[in-house]
């Protein structure tokens, strides 16, 4: 069955996803929702972050954290609903949510950071 | 004069109640008794009629399993006077049926453990070996934590995808799969990776981690599913990517 | 495999499972948090993304997304979200050594070494971002 293959391979999505979001993703938090939103340092100029987004390196590390954060999310949320809200019966359109959702996101993070 | 020490004890007589009930019984705290001693007190002094597994008494044959206080323990492993002044709830193991009063039905998990081929596979054209199959310590140590499972339910009892999915094959099996997997003797990995690589097998599994919690021989079934996902997983990549490589 | 009535079976009772079974033990609701984190980490990539769409498009814009991030609803809501971004980090990191066995010269390390060597990963990658950031 086509399941059997895919799940592995989603798994795999969702581990480096976790890997990469508890990563990058606290510290990328920690300054732009928090720590110059509120004040606490000034705000970057656009032009530093511009340069730095522009980065080639700094673009594919942004675009691979974004799309396996993404599929971490997916993958997880996925099962929290089975489990955790006793909806399995609605695995098909889970899945369309969840996975559907995490490529949507990547087809936009692709275009945001790879297409600058 | 001992102390004294209520045990709330679940009862289910099938033949005259449509659902378990609880009654208390009042016996000596003595520094030493586990549960189990308690309950066999009830037995012997207070009420005969109560029905409950054991056998060994000392945290081996995996008999004696129940839910004390709301966590799954092996009653003749937990100790009375921890729980003073108690009183002390003691249900039958969580997420199997209840036969009668502490008595639950294992069945499942019994047509589960098969499933997983826990024995040494030896391929039928390999040749005989000359004399001992030899293993070195560091062998011995891949698999050993997987091999001291005493079968008795505890991780069942606590995993919620135990509860929630009728078939889940489990942490005692998986763990038990990977005993075999992990010893040098065996060659069996691939046919066991056909039942445990499914939605029934690691895949259900969410890392919740209270089997290993609850395992009274550190065995770390939760562990063994984790390790046993990256195996299935990197195999899987590897058929994927490279298709023409027979594993 | 139902509790059918036998001579030797009379009525296995079954309890059901409630969808509330998440609730009834601290461990089983620190794990359903823990999995729930997912949800934040989402959101910080959505949020990131608007970040990178701002800074592309112009000053302006950029200086909208300051402002827009800045209001005191969406501030607490960052909040939330990156202690639920830690979370997840500390129980990921904590958790990693459980399922990886590494062997240095033959030898195993210990679990305590493998997550004390993700928390340097993270504290190390943090710095470098951070220095990216300000500097």
């Amino acid at each position: 069955m086509a399941k059997r293959r895919v799940e592995p391979l989603l798994w795999l999505l969702f581990s480096s996803g976790g890997l990469a979001a508890a990563l990058l993703l606290p510290v990328l938090l920690l300054f732009f929702g928090l720590v110059f939103p509120a004040g606490l340092l000034p705000v970057p100029a656009r032009a530093h972050l511009l340069s730095v987004a522009h980065n080639p390196f700094t673009r594919i590390v942004l675009f691979g954290l974004c799309v396996l954060a993404l599929f971490h999310w997916a993958h997880r949320f996925r099962y929290t609903l089975y489990d955790g809200l006793q909806l399995k019966r609605l695995s098909p359109l889970i899945m369309v949510i969840c996975y559907g959702g995490a490529l949507a996101g990547s087809g936009i993070a692709g275009y945001l950071l790879l297409g600058l | 004069m001992p102390d004294h020490i209520i045990l709330q004890v679940t009862r289910y007589r099938p033949e005259r109640e449509p659902e378990p009930t609880t009654q208390e019984y009042e016996i000596p705290l003595y520094e030493e008794w586990a549960v189990l001693d308690g309950l066999n007190h009830v037995k012997d002094a207070l009420d005969g009629t109560l029905s409950y597994r054991w056998s060994c008494r000392m945290g081996i044959c995996g008999s004696c399993g129940m839910t004390v206080n709301g966590e799954p323990r092996l009653t003749c492993a937990t100790f009375l006077a921890d729980y003073r002044p108690g009183p002390i709830r003691i249900e039958p193991l969580r997420n199997f049926p209840v036969i009668r009063d502490l008595v639950v039905e294992i069945g499942d998990f019994m047509r589960k453990l098969p499933q997983v081929k826990p024995w040494l596979i030896h391929h039928e054209d390999a040749t005989a070996p000359e004399g001992e199959v030899l293993q070195t310590p560091a062998d011995l140590d891949e698999f050993t934590q997987y091999s001291m499972c005493i079968n008795c339910m505890l991780c069942y009892s606590a995993c919620p995808i135990v509860g929630l999915e009728e078939g889940f094959l489990g942490p005692a099996a998986i763990a038990l799969a990977q005993r075999y997997n992990l010893d040098s003797r065996d060659e069996g990995a691939d046919e066991r990776m056909e039942v445990l690589s499914t939605p029934e097998g690691v895949w259900g599994c969410t890392f919740v981690g209270e089997c290993t919690t609850a395992c009274p021989k550190d065995v770390d079934p939760a562990g063994a599913i984790q390790r046993y996902k990256l195996t299935a997983a990197t195999q899987s990549l590897k058929s994927f990517l490279l298709p023409w490589r027979s594993t | 495999m139902s509790g059918n009535d036998t001579e030797f079976h009379p009525r296995w009772y079954r309890r059901r499972m409630s969808v509330f079974w998440w609730v009834s033990r601290r461990s089983y609701l620190i794990f359903v948090l823990r999995e729930l984190s997912s949800v934040f980490v989402a959101w910080s990539v959505v949020f990131l993304l608007l970040l990178v769409r701002a800074v592309s498009q112009g000053g302006p814009e950029y200086q909208q997304f300051v402002d827009w991030s800045s209001a005191p609803w969406m501030l607490a809501l960052n909040v939330v979200a990156l202690a639920f971004v830690v979370f997840h980090a500390i129980t990921w990191f904590n958790l990693a050594p459980q399922a990886m066995v590494v062997r240095v010269r033959g030898k195993r390390v210990a679990r305590s070494q493998v997550a004390l060597a993700h928390f340097a990963g993270w504290a190390l990658l943090s710095a470098l971002a951070a220095w990216l950031i300000l500097e």
